[in-house]
C-alpha cells in the first residue's frame, strides 16, 4: 500500500522488469525480467477488495508500478479492466517505455498516469537510461488521446538537472498534453538505493553523486507548476479571444 | 428552556447549532490564561520532578470536606480544586485502608494516629468487605495473575455523572426530582432491591446538598440553573469536582459536553456578552483545571498505569440520530487547548468518528493528531445505533448513555495464561504451592495425551474448558467486588447525576488476544513442541515451520481471535451478575501489557517468558509486516456489537513520511485511513504520527521533549513520565513505514 504513488490511499503492485537501466535507479533489483512470483487478475481484485473502504474514503485505488508496468501491457489492461468494472480507480506509474501495441487498451482503463520524465536531452537520456528519447516522445504523443489525468515526475540530480532551463524543457515536452497534467513533481535524488548495488553486483556510477537538497527541489517544483498554470490559462484566454 | 422531565439531550437537540466551518475562527490564549497556565505548568513540572506536591492528611475524602482552593484568584476564570490547594491530593480510605497507608508511606507522609485508629475502629472498607467474601479460588486466580487489576482495593471508577444537569437545572430542581423518585418507591415492597435503592437515593440527595455547600465556598449558588456561559462552565465543573473529591476511581471521565456548553457560549456571543477570546478563555481555563486532577496512588499502581493517568475522557463530535453533526465551535475550542496550552495527555480527547462528520472537522482532527499525538478515535457509526446520540466514553473505550447507564468495571483476565493452563492441566507455570508441589489453579482440565507436538484440536478443547471455568470464577469475583463497592464506597454524588432507574453494565476484559491468536495459529499451521521441566510443567516451546500471524489481514489467524472472543463472551453470559447487570467485554490493557507479560510464561507463538504483551487488541510487536492497513484490517474484524461491546483498543504508530509528501496530503490521507478503517466496522484507534528515532532521542535527551505526548493505549501520556521499561516497550512496537 502507498500514499505517495498516485492520488489517495493506493495498493501498489510492482511488476518486475524494466527496459531502462537508469544510473540512479532506487530499485535495481526490479530491472531484470526474471520474476519469481506471478499474480493473477483475480488476486489483484481480491487484494483491492480488502482495501476498498480506504480507496473510497481517500479517492485512492490501485497503482501498477515497476519495473516498467507497460512492458506487461496486456496483463495491465486486463487487470485494469476488471478493476474498473468493480469500481476501483486505476493508476499507471510509468516511464513511457513498453510494448506499444498494448498502449491503447491500457489507457482505455486507466484513470491516472504518473509519468516519469528521465531527461530532456536525447544524448543525456541515452547516457542515463540506456535508451534515447524516442520511447517517451512516442508515449506522450499517444497520451493526446488519453481521457484521464497525468502527473509528471522528474528526479532532480544536483549539478546536472537542477536548473531552470531543464524545468522549461520539461514543460516543453509536455506542452501538447498540458491540460491533462494536474501537477509536476520534482523529486530530489536521494541515496536510499545505494546499498542495493553492491549486494546485486551491479556497478553503480552514481556513488559519488550527492543527494539533492529537498528544499531547493521544492523551489524548482513551485516554479515549474506556476509556469504550467500560466500555460494553461494563456491557452484558455487565447481561446476566449478567438 | 427547561422541560418537565430531566432530559439534557432534549435541551441540546432543541438549541444547538452545528458548525461545519474550519478552524480559522480560533484564537490564542488570553493574558489571564497565560498567567494561570504558567503557574500551573510550573507546578506540574515540579510534581514530575518530586513525585508529589502535597497530601491533605487531616481530612478524609468527601464532597464538602475541603476549603476553597485557588492558584491565582484574580486570574482564575474557572475555580475549584479537589482540596484547598492545587495538586494537593486527597486521602480516600473507603476503597481500602491498607492501600491508603501504603500510598502515604511511599511519599513519606503520615496521618495522625487518632484519624487512623478511629477510622479503622468504626468503619469497614470496600477492601475489607471483598476479602471477607472472596473464596479461595478467587484469591488464587487473583494472586497468580489470571485475574488482574481488579478494583478491590481502590475506587472502581468508570462512572460518568451527567454533570451538565447541574448547569441546566440547578441542584434545587435535581433534589426535588430525587425526592419524587423516593416517594414513588414508597409503594414498593421492602425487599432488598428496593430498600437498597431507597437508601441510595437518600444518599444522592445528601450528596446534592453537599455540592451546594462546596460551591458556596467558592461564592457560587448552584441550586439554580446557570444564567450564562461562565456559570454554565463553572456549575458543570462543580459537578465533576464533586465526583473527584468523593471518589478516586481509576478512570473518572467527563462525558460529552462540548455541544451542551456551546449552546450557552454561542448565546452569550450573540447577545454581545462574550467574545471569541472570552469563549476560548473559559475552555482553556476549564481544561487547565482538568489537567490538575490528581488521585493518591501507590508507586506500584504506576507500573500498571504509567504516567499518573486520570482518564478525564471527553467525547467530542459524532453525529446526531437526525443526521446533524454534533460538532460545534466548542469542539474546536476544546481541541484547540492542545495548541494554546501545549500538548498534554489529559483531558483524554476522544473524537467520535463518523463517515458523515463535516470534512473540515475531520481535517482539523487529523491535523491535531499529527501535531500533538493526543487524540483517540472511536467509531460513532457503530455506537450510535446502540447508544443513541448522547452517550460518552468512560476511561478508554467504554461507551455508556450519559446519566442513564453506569458500569461495574472489571479490569481483565489474562487469556495467554489461560491458554498455558490448557497445556499444563490447569497448573500455574510459575508458582508453586506452599508444600512445593505444582499449583492447581483451574480444576478438571485433562492433561495432554502426549509429550509430542501440540495437537490443535486437543489444545482448543482444553482451552475452552479453561475458559468455561474461568468465566464462572470471573463473574463471581466481579459480583463480590461490586456488591461490596456499593455497600462501602457508593458514589452518591455521581449517581445523583444519573436517573434513579439506571441501566448497569458489567464490563469484563481480556488481555493477550494477539498472543492467543498467534499461539493457536502456530499450533495449527506449524509444529509446536512443549519443553517441560522436572515437574512436567511446560516452560518453553520449540516451533518448527511458519504460521500466519495476527495483524496481516489473514483470515486463517484473524478468525481464531474472533472465535476465542465470541466463545469467552458466551461463557461469561451464562453466569448471573450482581444487580442484573448486562455483560460486556473489552480488549484493552492500558499500559499493564508489560506487567502481564512479566507474570506469564513462554507462549506457543514464540514469545519468551516474561516478555511484554502487545497492548489492547494490537498485533504483537513487529509481527504485522504487511503494512499499516493490513494491520488495521485484522483488528477491524474483532466483533463489537454483542461481543466486545466494552471496546476494542488499537494503538497505531505511523511515520510522517508514510502518510504523504506534504502536510496537506498527510492530513487528507490520515482522515482517509480513519474513514476506511471505521467503514470496516473497526472500533477504536489511537493515532501516533512519529518515528522510532524521535522516541529514542527522547529517551536520551528528555529535556529536549518536555511536552512530548504519545498515545500508549486507551490514554495518552507524557513520554517522560514512563518508566525505562515502558519506554523500551513502546519503542519495540511497530512503527508503520508504509500503509
Amino acid at each position: 500500500m502507498g500514499l505517495v504513488d498516485g492520488p489517495g490511499i493506493r495498493t501498489v503492485f510492482f511488476l518486475q522488469g524494466c527496459p531502462l537501466k537508469c544510473s540512479y535507479c532506487h530499485n535495481p533489483d526490479s530491472q531484470h525480467f526474471m520474476g519469481e512470483k506471478s499474480i493473477s487478475v483475480d488476486e489483484v481484485l481480491e487484494m483491492a477488495n480488502r482495501y476498498r473502504e480506504y480507496y473510497d474514503a481517500s479517492g485512492g485505488g490501485v497503482t501498477f508500478s515497476g519495473g516498467e508496468a507497460l512492458m506487461q501491457g496486456e496483463f495491465v489492461a486486463e487487470a485494469f479492466k476488471a478493476l474498473k468494472a468493480n469500481g476501483v480507480s486505476t493508476c499507471l506509474d510509468t516511464s513511457g517505455y513498453g510494448v506499444s501495441r498494448h498502449y491503447d487498451s491500457v489507457l482505455k482503463y486507466t484513470d491516472h498516469i504518473l509519468l516519469d520524465i528521465k531527461h530532456v536531452d536525447d544524448e543525456e537520456h541515452l547516457k542515463l537510461t540506456g535508451r534515447n528519447m524516442d520511447g517517451i516522445k512516442h508515449f506522450i504523443d499517444v497520451l493526446s488521446g488519453f481521457g484521464g489525468k497525468v502527473t509528471i515526475r522528474h528526479v532532480m540530480i544536483p549539478g546536472q538537472t537542477d536548473n531552470y532551463e531543464i524545468m522549461d524543457r520539461v514543460l516543453e515536452m509536455v506542452a501538447s498534453i498540458k491540460k491533462k497534467v494536474d501537477k509536476i513533481e520534482i523529486l530530489p535524488y536521494h541515496k536510499a538505493g545505494d546499498e542495493k548495488y553492491p549486494q546485486l553486483n551491479i556497478p553503480y556510477t552514481f556513488e559519488m553523486v550527492p543527494a539533492m537538497d529537498p528544499v531547493k527541489a521544492q523551489v524548482y517544483e513551485a516554479y515549474i507548476n506556476a509556469r504550467l498554470e500560466t500555460m494553461k490559462t494563456m491557452e484558455s484566454e487565447h481561446l476566449k479571444a478567438v | 428552556m427547561i422541560k418537565e422531565n430531566i432530559d439534557v439531550r432534549d435541551f441540546i437537540q432543541k438549541n444547538y447549532k452545528p458548525y461545519t466551518g474550519d478552524d480559522s475562527f480560533l484564537c490564542g490564549k488570553t493574558e489571564k490564561t497565560k498567567v494561570i497556565w504558567d503557574k500551573s505548568e510550573a507546578l506540574i513540572e515540579e510534581e514530575i520532578e518530586k513525585g508529589i506536591i502535597d497530601i491533605e492528611t487531616t481530612i478524609f475524602s468527601g464532597i464538602a470536606n475541603f476549603e476553597a482552593g485557588y492558584i491565582d484568584r484574580s486570574n482564575e476564570v474557572v475555580v475549584g480544586f479537589q482540596t484547598d490547594a492545587p495538586l494537593k491530593r486527597i486521602m480516600n480510605p473507603y476503597g481500602g485502608f491498607r492501600m491508603l497507608e501504603a500510598s502515604l508511606s511511599a511519599y513519606n507522609y503520615t496521618m495522625s494516629d487518632e484519624m487512623s485508629g478511629r477510622f479503622q475502629e468504626f468503619r469497614r472498607t470496600h477492601n475489607d468487605g471483598v476479602f471477607g467474601a472472596y473464596t479461595d479460588e478467587m484469591k488464587l486466580a487473583r494472586s497468580v495473575g489470571l485475574l488482574t487489576g481488579l478494583p478491590d482495593a481502590y475506587g472502581r471508577g468508570r462512572i460518568i455523572g451527567d454533570y451538565r444537569r447541574i448547569a441546566l437545572y440547578g441542584t434545587g430542581r435535581l433534589i426535588s426530582e430525587k425526592q419524587m423518585d423516593l416517594a414513588e418507591l414508597s409503594s414498593s415492597p421492602a425487599i432488598e432491591d428496593s430498600i437498597k435503592l431507597r437508601e441510595e437515593i437518600s444518599m444522592q440527595i445528601e450528596a446534592l446538598k453537599s455540592m451546594e455547600i462546596m460551591a458556596k465556598a467558592y461564592d457560587y449558588d448552584i441550586s439554580k440553573p446557570a444564567q450564562n456561559a461562565t456559570e454554565a462552565v463553572q456549575h458543570f465543573y462543580f459537578g465533576y469536582l464533586a465526583a473527584i473529591k468523593e471518589n478516586n476511581g481509576a478512570a473518572m471521565s467527563l462525558g460529552r459536553n462540548t455541544v451542551f456548553l456551546d449552546i450557552f457560549i454561542e448565546s452569550d456571543i450573540e447577545k454581545g456578552l462574550l467574545t471569541e477570546e472570552g469563549a476560548q478563555e473559559l475552555i482553556d481555563q476549564l481544561v487547565i483545571k482538568l489537567r490538575m486532577v490528581r488521585h493518591l496512588r501507590t508507586p506500584d499502581y504506576n507500573t500498571l498505569f504509567a504516567g499518573d493517568p486520570t482518564w478525564v475522557t471527553e467525547s467530542i463530535g459524532g453525529m446526531g440520530v437526525d443526521g446533524r453533526p454534533l460538532v460545534t465551535k466548542t469542539a474546536y475550542r476544546f481541541l484547540h487547548t492542545l495548541t494554546n496550552l501545549t500538548p498534554a495527555p489529559e483531558p483524554n480527547m476522544t473524537v467520535l468518528w463518523s463517515r458523515d462528520l463535516p470534512d473540515n472537522f475531520k481535517r482539523y482532527c487529523a491535523k491535531m493528531s499529527i501535531e500533538t499525538g493526543a487524540i483517540q478515535y472511536e467509531n460513532d457509526d457503530l455506537m450510535r445505533p446502540i447508544y443513541g446520540d448522547d452517550y460518552g466514553i468512560a476511561c478508554c473505550v467504554s461507551p455508556m448513555k450519559i446519566g442513564k447507564d453506569m458500569q461495574f468495571f472489571g479490569a481483565r483476565t489474562n487469556l495467554a495464561k489461560a491458554l498455558l493452563y490448557s497445556i499444563n492441566a490447569g497448573q500455574d507455570e510459575f508458582k508453586f504451592a506452599k508444600d512445593g508441589s505444582t499449583l492447581q489453579v483451574i480444576h478438571g482440565i485433562e492433561p495432554l495425551s502426549s509429550d509430542g507436538p501440540l495437537n490443535y484440536n486437543e489444545v482448543m478443547k482444553r482451552f475452552k474448558a479453561v475458559m468455561d471455568k474461568l468465566a464462572g470464577i470471573y463473574v463471581n469475583t466481579m459480583n463480590t467486588i461490586h456488591y461490596m463497592h456499593d455497600k462501602y464506597a457508593y458514589e452518591s454524588g455521581q449517581m445523583a447525576l444519573h436517573d434513579s432507574s439506571v441501566h448497569r453494565y458489567m464490563a469484563f476484559g481480556v488481555a493477550g488476544l494477539s498472543i492467543i491468536a498467534d499461539s493457536l495459529s502456530a499450533i495449527k499451521y506449524a509444529k509446536v513442541t512443549p519443553v517441560r521441566n522436572e515437574h512436567g510443567i511446560t516452560v518453553d516451546f520449540n516451533i518448527e515451520g511458519e504460521f500466519p500471524m495476527f495483524g496481516n489481514d489473514d483470515d486463517r489467524v484473524d478468525q481464531l481471535a474472533v472465535e476465542v472472543l465470541e466463545y469467552f463472551s458466551g461463557e461469561l453470559k451464562k453466569h448471573q451478575t450482581y444487580r442484573g447487570a448486562e455483560h460486556t467485554l473489552s480488549v484493552l490493557t492500558i499500559t499493564s501489557n508489560v506487567v502481564y507479560g512479566k507474570k506469564t510464561g513462554a507462549t506457543p507463538d514464540g514469545r519468551g517468558k516474561g516478555e511484554p504483551f502487545a497492548p489492547g487488541a494490537n498485533p504483537m510487536h513487529g509481527r504485522d509486516t504487511k503494512g499499516a492497513l493490513a494491520s488495521l484490517n485484522s483488528v477491524s474484524k474483532l466483533p463489537f456489537e454483542g461481543v466486545c461491546q466494552d471496546g476494542i483498543s488499537n494503538t497505531f504508530s505511523i511515520v510522517p513520511a508514510a502518510l504523504g509528501r506534504v502536510e496537506s496530503d498527510q492530513i487528507k490521507n490520515l482522515a482517509g485511513i480513519l474513514d476506511g478503517y471505521f467503514a470496516k466496522k473497526a472500533f477504536h484507534l489511537n493515532v501516533n504520527v512519529l518515528s522510532r528515532e524521535l522516541l529514542i532521542d527522547a529517551i536520551e535527551n528528555p529535556s529536549k521533549y518536555p511536552t512530548l505526548t504519545i498515545r500508549v493505549s486507551g490514554y495518552a501520556v507524557h513520554f517522560n513520565r514512563l518508566t525505562r521499561e515502558q519506554k523500551e516497550e513502546v519503542i519495540k512496537r511497530t512503527f508503520h513505514e508504509r500503509v
